[in-house]
């Protein structure tokens, strides 16, 4: 049976989908249900010095900061961000007040007519501004929402008896996640409970939330996850904020209230990936062997903290991708700036050193006169090696095996030979990236932080539910879950359930984030589904609790960065291959393949649903995505102004999985969704070099950053 | 000024008291409770609110609803009564075209729209003709292999 669990099955919610019947939140409707809409700041940074409220109708409310029952403060890691703004705002986009009424026509005609009055400050719009000290900070007396430096080997060493030294500046820029369903919530307030419906990542997130909004016990407050139209990380921290503001609305109304963000407002607030700027120096010895590597890694967090300082851990952990450098100082800042706060997508981090890393592995092997792919050989990582953080990669390293398969699949080296001499206006050139994505939270968070609790409910005719507070978001999961309690059963999957997460039924088995959801969780199913077949009774009712056990790692310390940040890896491998005319400076995709081991994949289809996904988002923050704040604000906020690849822009895209089964995960599987954005921007990147010859330090490279880099050379 | 406007939806005629420049999809949603049309942007640009009218492929978000009365109007709840349907949703499942499903009606009805008026299209084809509609989790080629799949299984179809 664990031979076949790869084989592609039909996905369980197939069907509602595809005939529209399946309810999001936008979709459902209660009985006598209101409409809130929020105010929000349109300064940079100010102080509110009054807010002048028109004639408030019979039958709408204003909810301001003073109708939080408890802590104005929304719960995320540091408590810095307020639920509704008190005397000041930190960013264009604030949520200042909360309109609520039976009407959103007219909900919108009374927040038009508030006029909130406000004492404008300097504003820190840039990472160096907020560096410079000038302008008062925002956080904090050193406007960083968190700073860490790690080392290993002697790095001052291989500096001083480095026979070259190689330096550069990279610089990535926003991405917006464009979930094709924007953003909502419903609140409701009955009988002392609040309860939420939403489309969200991380139900016990919301939760939390909530109980420190309303100062209240756990049991009261409920959130259940309505289906949700893809989310990409968008969708892990933002809904609490959303939730607090629907529940709040709903607990003065005492009535149902949704709020729906359109998709100008999703795109203007909600939180984006972080751009950076990126620093790396090399140390090369007489061989042309990397001795030593410093690298120095800023992101761009907005107003407030949120998860920036997980972002710039994973940043800084992947700051040598696939690499065994011996010598090593890596330091990173988070900073706070008057924009819009950035916070997880997909990657988390990783996508910004690997197009750094990459880039500049490339441009060394250049330098030297090298083929890019065998200077990457000469420095990749084996099993048993150490890992930038002095852990160790326990598994099996399969790159070689892996760059033989796609060297096969896409004649990657003889191309990439070929098309250093065109002299015609329409340039091919191919690139390659390799890359890892860490599975599971970071270092010890699974065992300290998370503490993953599964439960499986058998009833009396034999149908089993799983009962995890994991999120399918088209990610696969009300499938592949569902898989590995069957098989482990060996039960018809008709007879296993996976309804949408409620608090108030599931436990909290983490956050649907830092693909965990199917390696931990999964793993955590598979366990009690073989306690519960080793005790299975027929006809009776039966429940199994399952909690996280921390396998034999180096212990990580959190504060110095050494050990074993993750307890296994997922590799991958981009080629690219594009046209770029000199003369437009547009890039046409040519050809993609890739190669990736995820352990073992628990159904072949639904990855490579995620690898094409995946691979094509990593294109667009290569390629197309850019999206920039002018004075604070987000200059691109629809899909007109933000363009994202359609149907057209994409080809079809080769891929290979090798299996490489790990042991603590359900049936051999391993981490997927993130891994498969990571590589598509410096594979495409190191297509465009080829082609045109010239080296680029930027993503995205858009058609006129194209023509910047062939004109200035 | 609310007006009797009357539509034909889905095989059926209605007439309804709305605002003339009230937004179609708006209409669909409100209106009829017709919950499988889908806005995704508001604007235009993702395709997730398509319907068929007259058999042609238009963003319900862009439409005022008297300039299409009296037109045959298809949403998901009407086409997924057809032979058509049937074929297309096989093919989307067994190319595992359908992650989130927010974009598969909208999809499913560019698809429709094609295959009604071109069965036998070629790859590019079906790039061109679902080029409105953005989908962010599959990356678009499952979805082409799907549409593909049922103008080769299906032809007969349309």
């Amino acid at each position: 049976m664990s031979q076949g669990i790869s084989t592609a099955i039909k996905k369980l919610d197939h069907q509602f989908k595809t005939d529209g019947s399946i309810e999001y939140i936008a979709d459902l409707k209660f009985d006598g249900m209101l409409y809130v809409k929020t105010l929000r700041s349109i300064k940079q940074r100010a102080f509110i010095k009054n807010i002048n409220l028109p004639p408030i109708p019979e039958g709408y409310d204003v909810i301001d900061h003073n109708d939080i029952p408890g802590k104005n403060i929304l719960k995320v890691i540091v408590d810095d961000n307020p639920i509704l703004a008190k005397d000041q705002v930190n960013y264009i986009g604030e949520p200042i007040l909360l309109v609520v009424g039976p009407k959103l026509d007219k909900v919108l005609e009374i927040l038009e007519q508030i006029n909130v009055i406000y004492e404008e400050r300097a504003p820190i719009l840039t990472i160096e501004k907020a560096e410079d000290g000038e302008v008062d900070p925002i956080y904090k007396n050193d406007n960083c929402f968190a700073s860490y430096q790690y080392i290993k080997g002697d790095i001052q060493k291989a500096f001083n008896e480095a026979n070259e030294i190689i330096e550069e500046t990279f610089e990535t820029g926003y991405q917006e996640h464009a979930y094709i369903e924007p953003q909502g919530m419903i609140g409701f307030y009955d009988e002392d409970k609040v309860t939420v419906y939403g489309s969200l990542q991380c139900p016990y997130y919301v939760k939390d939330a909530l109980v420190q909004a309303f100062d209240c016990k756990e049991d009261k407050v409920r959130v259940v996850q309505a289906t949700t139209g893809g989310a990409f990380g968008g969708k892990e921290d933002y809904p609490s904020l959303l939730a607090c503001h629907a529940a709040l609305a709903a607990y003065k109304t005492k009535k149902p209230v949704k709020l729906l963000l359109d998709r100008k407002e999703d795109m203007e607030v909600t939180t984006k990936r972080h751009p950076a700027q990126l620093v790396y120096k090399t140390a090369l010895d007489k061989e042309g062997h990397i001795t030593g590597m410093a690298v120095n890694i800023k992101l761009n967090g907005g107003a407030y903290a949120g998860l920036s300082s997980v972002v710039m851990q994973r940043s800084l952990i992947c700051a040598t991708g696939v690499y065994n450098i011996p010598n090593l100082k890596v330091e990173g800042k988070a900073l706070a700036t008057n924009t819009v706060p950035t916070g997880a997508f997909r990657g988390f981090g990783a996508p910004q050193s690997f197009f750094a890393l990459e880039m500049h592995m490339e441009h060394i092997a250049k330098q030297l006169g090298m083929a890019p792919v065998d200077f990457k050989k000469q420095h990749m990582v084996t099993m048993g090696d150490k890992t930038s953080t002095n852990g160790s990669f326990r598994d099996p390293v399969l790159l070689p095996k892996m760059i033989e398969e796609v060297e096969k699949m896409s004649q990657y080296s003889q191309k990439y030979k070929a098309y250093q001499m065109q002299s015609s206006n329409k340039k091919k050139g191919i690139g390659m990236s390799v890359f890892l994505h860490g599975c599971g939270f970071t270092g010890s968070g699974e065992r300290d932080h998370i503490k993953a609790t599964v439960k499986l409910k058998k009833y009396f005719n034999g149908i089993v539910e799983i009962l995890v507070s994991n999120v399918d978001m088209g990610q696969g999961l009300q499938t592949t879950l569902n898989k590995i309690v069957s098989t482990t059963l060996n039960i018809p999957i008709d007879k296993v359930i996976f309804s949408n997460p409620d608090t108030d039924r599931v436990p909290n088995s983490g956050p649907t984030v830092a693909s965990r959801s199917l390696m931990i969780v999964g793993k955590l199913l598979e366990r009690a589904s073989i306690k519960l077949k080793e005790t299975w009774i027929e006809g009776q009712k039966q429940e199994m609790t399952e909690h996280y056990q921390h396998p034999e790692l180096i212990p990580w310390d959190e504060k110095n960065f050494q050990g074993d940040a993750y307890p296994t890896y997922s590799w991958g491998i981009n080629v690219v291959e594009v046209a770029v005319s000199t003369l437009t400076g547009e890039i046409d995709l040519v050809g993609v393949w890739s190669v990736f081991d995820v352990g073992n994949a628990i159904d072949e289809r639904i990855i490579r649903g995620q690898i094409e996904g995946g691979i094509l988002q990593g294109i667009g923050y290569g390629s197309m995505e850019f999206m920039e704040s002018q004075n604070g604000m987000i200059q691109q906020k629809s899909i007109t102004d933000y363009i994202i690849p359609t149907a057209k822009d994409v080809v079809p895209i080769e891929s290979k999985l090798i299996k490489n089964p790990y042991q603590d995960g359900p049936f051999g599987a391993k981490g997927a969704g993130e891994l498969t954005l990571i590589g598509g921007a410096p594979a495409l990147v190191t297509a465009i070099e080829n082609a045109i010859g010239q080296s680029i330090h930027k993503t995205p490279v858009t058609p006129e950053h194209a023509l910047e880099v062939l004109s200035n050379g | 000024m609310d007006k009797m406007i009357p539509l034909k939806i889905n095989g059926n005629t209605k007439k309804i008291m709305v605002h003339p420049s009230k937004r179609l999809i708006d209409v669909l949603r409100d209106d009829l409770g017709l919950m499988g049309v889908k806005e995704g942007c508001g604007e235009g640009e993702c395709g997730a609110c398509a319907v068929l009218i007259e058999g042609k492929l238009i963003n319900s978000c862009l439409v005022a609803v008297e300039s299409i009365k009296n037109a045959e109007i298809y949403t998901i709840e009407g086409y997924k009564m057809t032979k058509r349907y049937a074929m297309l949703d096989e093919c989307f499942a067994s190319a595992g075209a359908v992650q989130c499903g927010f974009c598969t009606p909208g999809m499913i009805l560019a698809a429709e729209a094609l295959l009604s008026s071109n069965a036998m299209p070629t790859e590019s084809e079906v790039r061109d003709a679902i080029s409105g509609n953005l989908c962010r989790c599959t990356g678009y080629n499952m979805i082409v292999e799907a549409i593909l799949m049922a103008s080769r299984k299906g032809g007969y179809l349309w």
